[in-house]
């Protein structure tokens, strides 16, 4: 096999891991609560800020600013429910997409209005592998694993914690979750937490690779939802498979083409897909 | 035990129940009969907490639970089997029975109450984790029950526990809420099946269209003209 | 001739003589309030059904950037290639829109296949950056003062232009609200499936009204190029002018004619009133106020300022009598 076709492969794959972290953030929020965050990916952009400003503007360590920003975009998760999701549950459902993306626009101009337009960085480079021919960021490679890891940790409080079954089994059935004592409006909040806190992660592992700026939401934001709906609106286990298999086709295709060519055709093929499987390619 | 007065409730601007009072004392077996529309699962909801009060008051050992939402009401002891099961279809056998110990005191004692349930029923520890959903309907209503179990309850309430079922494992069901009984919980039934359930309670109320028609003992229900005539086909 | 309809002309009448006594920098404004204000009616014509669009800016895009292509490299005279652009928005409009109502894709699934539409069109604008200049932008060539190109030195000629476009666009709307089609898409809007039952031809209503729409859009975005004389992909086509349209229709208020022309008239001074007050030193500022009023809008009045008025205007009606069950 054509060497850097591999290279392209791996690449594809490492690419997946944070598009598939989020994807299983945004799938836990919509089968819980039955919301799209529009605005999810901004709260991705929000976490990156958050990093930055306390590792390049008041020199924390790294991992303390990441630690913090993960926290901070868990209560940010929990504000967007009280404060906006929360008064409209029972209104249309489109109500909700809408207000979340209110918050898109609020969020993307309040990060111009504090910080500008400008790109920024890390300034950290981290070490890039030589494997024969094919060269591997470390980066992207530390952001695929901690990744996995976030994932697994999820799989297991999902599997194994009371709290985690609650949140599965409110997923499938609302109504009559009350009668096992189970506060309704609590795990709402905790789903909410949770979800914000894998934006907070993937924001850490984003911001190891790419600048921020206050419309990088823009650039994967379309991608994501993109992946949840042909993963299947609320099932994790698509959303999770489907930003591989994505990944795979971009990483693929740019290889033979390029990049944005890959893009666009990754969405004509997701327009495509939806006449084909209209609920999703893992539809059981 | 338990002690609604005067309970009326409703959805919308529809009501359900009116004026609705009945006892259950600690130990018994108490049956609510009566046709479908009665509210007889309204009832159930309005005891249970998912559904509001809007007249009268409702007490468990003297302490006033009416308006509570659900989640408290499981705290105090009462347990409800749903109409139809709901179980939850895409969580295993033990999950669903992990669930049904939510509440922090039967968190406490999970590992011992589902030896307890799987016990009693030994088929759903066989399946213990196969999905739900893919249950046979006996097997679903035992798992209902033993979810419900699982909260270690003072109080059940089972709605129609024979509904979709087939005769043998209707049988089947009333046999497993006299072992019940018989370790000692108090039962509270809605049923359409009177047969069954007159069979199974120590007393019996006819509900329709809302409001308490007869009480009485099974027995007495039983030799009553009116229920012979309509519920029992004779 | 009565009361309304002398009211009415001596509106049209006061608009057209606009251009005479406003200074040219309220009249550029004036015109953007127009053109914006019909593209977002055009959109609220699919939107008050609860066809939500996330993606008008792929129409909007179509529609801009195919005169100003064949104007710059073909010579073709913006009186073909605007048609053409509209007719390959519809035709754009129908490619997405059948497949979509055939195979029930409504609600959330719509709204984000709509958004992945108009992320293709953008990604495509950018990627043929040969042809189109890509990030960069693409300027129409410029003549001066042509009719033939569509394009004048004077702004009183767009102001026309512009008042024409949105009256018609406030028609259009206008036949939609009154025709019969617009029961059967309210009888659709409410319940797919009941109003197929009944014999309603689901799927010609929902097209013809996207198509409708979608042209409409397409237009607007045309007369935008033809006006400011810059195009850039971001701008108008993407996922920032898709919700742009969006809001600003629901913040005005879907329901009612004149409310995404409102919502045109709050985005439009609310940004030179921030931009008057603050200058450069708060970029963002507007953008901000307005997605704070954008989320409570949805959360506090789902019928935006106009309909929110409107209900402030209503008599207060009798109780009524509780439903028999």
């Amino acid at each position: 096999m054509d060497i850097y076709l591999l290279e392209a492969i791996i690449n594809g794959i490492l690419l997946g891991g944070v598009l598939a972290l989020l994807a299983l953030g945004l799938n836990l929020i919509f089968g819980v609560i039955d919301v799209v965050w529009i605005a999810y990916a901004d709260l991705v952009m929000c976490g990156m800020y958050m990093v930055y400003w306390l590792y390049a503007g008041f020199g924390w360590p790294l991992l303390l600013a990441c630690a913090v920003a993960i926290a901070g975009v868990a209560v940010l998760g929990v504000l967007v429910h009280v404060l906006i999701i929360a008064p409209i549950l029972g209104s249309a459902p489109i109500n909700q997409l809408l207000a979340t993306g209110g918050l898109l626009f609020f969020l993307q101009s309040f990060a111009t209005l504090l910080f500008g337009t400008d790109f920024r960085n890390l300034g950290i480079r981290l070490p890039i592998i030589e494997l024969g021919e094919i060269y591997i960021s470390t980066a992207r490679l530390l952001a695929f694993a901690i990744a996995l890891v976030g994932a697994i940790a999820l799989y297991f409080f999902l599997k194994r914690t009371f709290i985690g079954t609650a949140i599965r089994a409110i997923a499938q059935d609302r109504d009559i979750i009350g009668l096992m004592g189970v506060d309704q409006r609590r795990i709402y909040l905790v789903t909410s937490a949770i979800g914000g806190a894998l934006a907070g992660l993937a924001s850490c592992l984003l911001l190891l690779q790419y600048d921020v700026h206050p419309f990088i939401g823009n650039t994967f934001g379309p991608l994501l939802f993109m992946i949840c709906v042909l993963g299947g609106l609320g099932d994790m286990i698509g959303g999770f498979v489907a930003a591989f298999i994505i990944s795979q086709i971009i990483s693929i295709v740019g290889y033979y083409t390029n990049t944005e060519l890959a893009y666009v055709l990754a969405f004509a093929f997701f327009i495509a897909l939806m006449f084909v499987r209209p609920r999703g390619i893992f539809v059981r | 035990m338990l002690s609604l007065a005067a309970v009326s409730a409703g959805y919308g601007s529809f009501q359900a129940l009116f004026d609705v009072s009945l006892d259950v004392s600690q130990g018994e077996a108490v049956g609510v009969i009566g046709p479908n529309g009665a509210g007889k699962t309204t009832l159930m909801r309005v005891i249970s907490g998912l559904v509001p009060l809007r007249g009268g008051a409702m007490t468990l050992e003297g302490r006033s639970v009416g308006g509570l939402p659900a989640h408290r009401v499981i705290e105090l002891g009462i347990a409800h089997v749903p109409e139809h099961r709901r179980l939850f279809p895409r969580l295993s056998v033990e999950d669903n029975l992990r669930i049904g110990a939510f509440i922090p005191q039967a968190r406490a004692r999970f590992a011992e109450q589902l030896d307890r349930v799987y016990a009693l029923f030994p088929r759903l520890k066989d399946r213990r984790d196969q999905f739900a959903g893919t249950l046979s309907g006996g097997e679903q209503q035992m798992c209902a029950i033993g979810r419900a179990l699982m909260s270690r309850p003072k109080l059940l309430l089972m709605d129609e526990p024979s509904a979709g079922l087939a005769p043998l494992v209707v049988e089947q069901v009333f046999d497993l809420v006299r072992r019940i009984r018989g370790e000692g919980l108090t039962v509270l039934i809605v049923e359409q099946n009177v047969q069954q359930v007159l069979d199974v309670v120590d007393r019996a109320y006819l509900l329709e269209v809302g409001s308490i028609k007869l009480a009485g003992t099974s027995s007495d229900l039983k030799g009553h003209e009116f229920i012979r005539k309509a519920y029992l086909g004779l | 001739m009565n009361a309304r309809s002398a009211t009415l002309l001596a509106g049209l009448a006061i608009l057209l003589c606009v251009p005479y006594f406003t200074p040219t920098y309220f009249l550029h404004l004036l015109i953007q309030a127009l053109i914006w204000g019909f593209i977002y009616t055009a959109w609220s014509m699919m939107g008050r059904f609860g066809f939500v669009s996330l993606g008008h800016g792929a129409f909007m895009g179509v529609g801009a950037y195919v005169p100003a292509l064949l104007w710059n490299y073909y010579d073709v005279t913006p009186w073909a290639g605007i048609p053409l652009g509209v007719l390959l928005s519809a035709l754009l409009a129908l490619v997405i829109g059948y497949p979509c109502f055939r195979f029930r894709v409504v609600g959330h699934y719509f709204a984000l296949v709509t958004l992945a539409l108009s992320q293709v069109v953008m990604l495509s604008i950018i990627a043929a950056r040969d042809i189109t200049g890509g990030s960069l932008g693409f300027t129409p060539r410029a003549v001066g003062n042509s009719w033939y190109a569509l394009q004048f030195s004077e702004k009183s000629y767009f102001y026309v232009i512009a008042l024409v476009l949105w009256l018609g666009g406030l028609a259009v709307w206008r036949w939609i609200d009154r025709g019969i089609g617009r029961e059967a898409l309210d009888a659709i809007s409410e319940d797919e499936e009941a109003a197929a039952s009944i014999g309603i031809d689901v799927m010609r209503e929902k097209l013809r009204v996207t198509v409708i729409s979608a042209a409409l859009t397409a237009l607007g975005g045309a007369i935008y190029g033809q006006y400011f004389m810059y195009l850039n992909p971001e701008t108008v086509s993407g996922i920032s002018v898709s919700l742009q349209i969006v809001f600003a229709a629901i913040v005005g208020g879907m329901y009612d004619m004149l409310g995404p022309t409102a919502g045109a008239l709050v985005t439009i001074s609310l940004n030179e009133g921030l931009r008057v007050g603050f200058g450069t030193h708060f970029i963002g500022a507007a953008n901000t106020i307005y997605g704070i009023l954008l989320i409570l809008c949805i959360v506090f009045m789902p019928r935006g300022i106009v309909g929110m008025l409107q209900k402030m205007n209503k008599p207060r009606p009798s109780a009524k009598a509780a439903p028999a069950e």
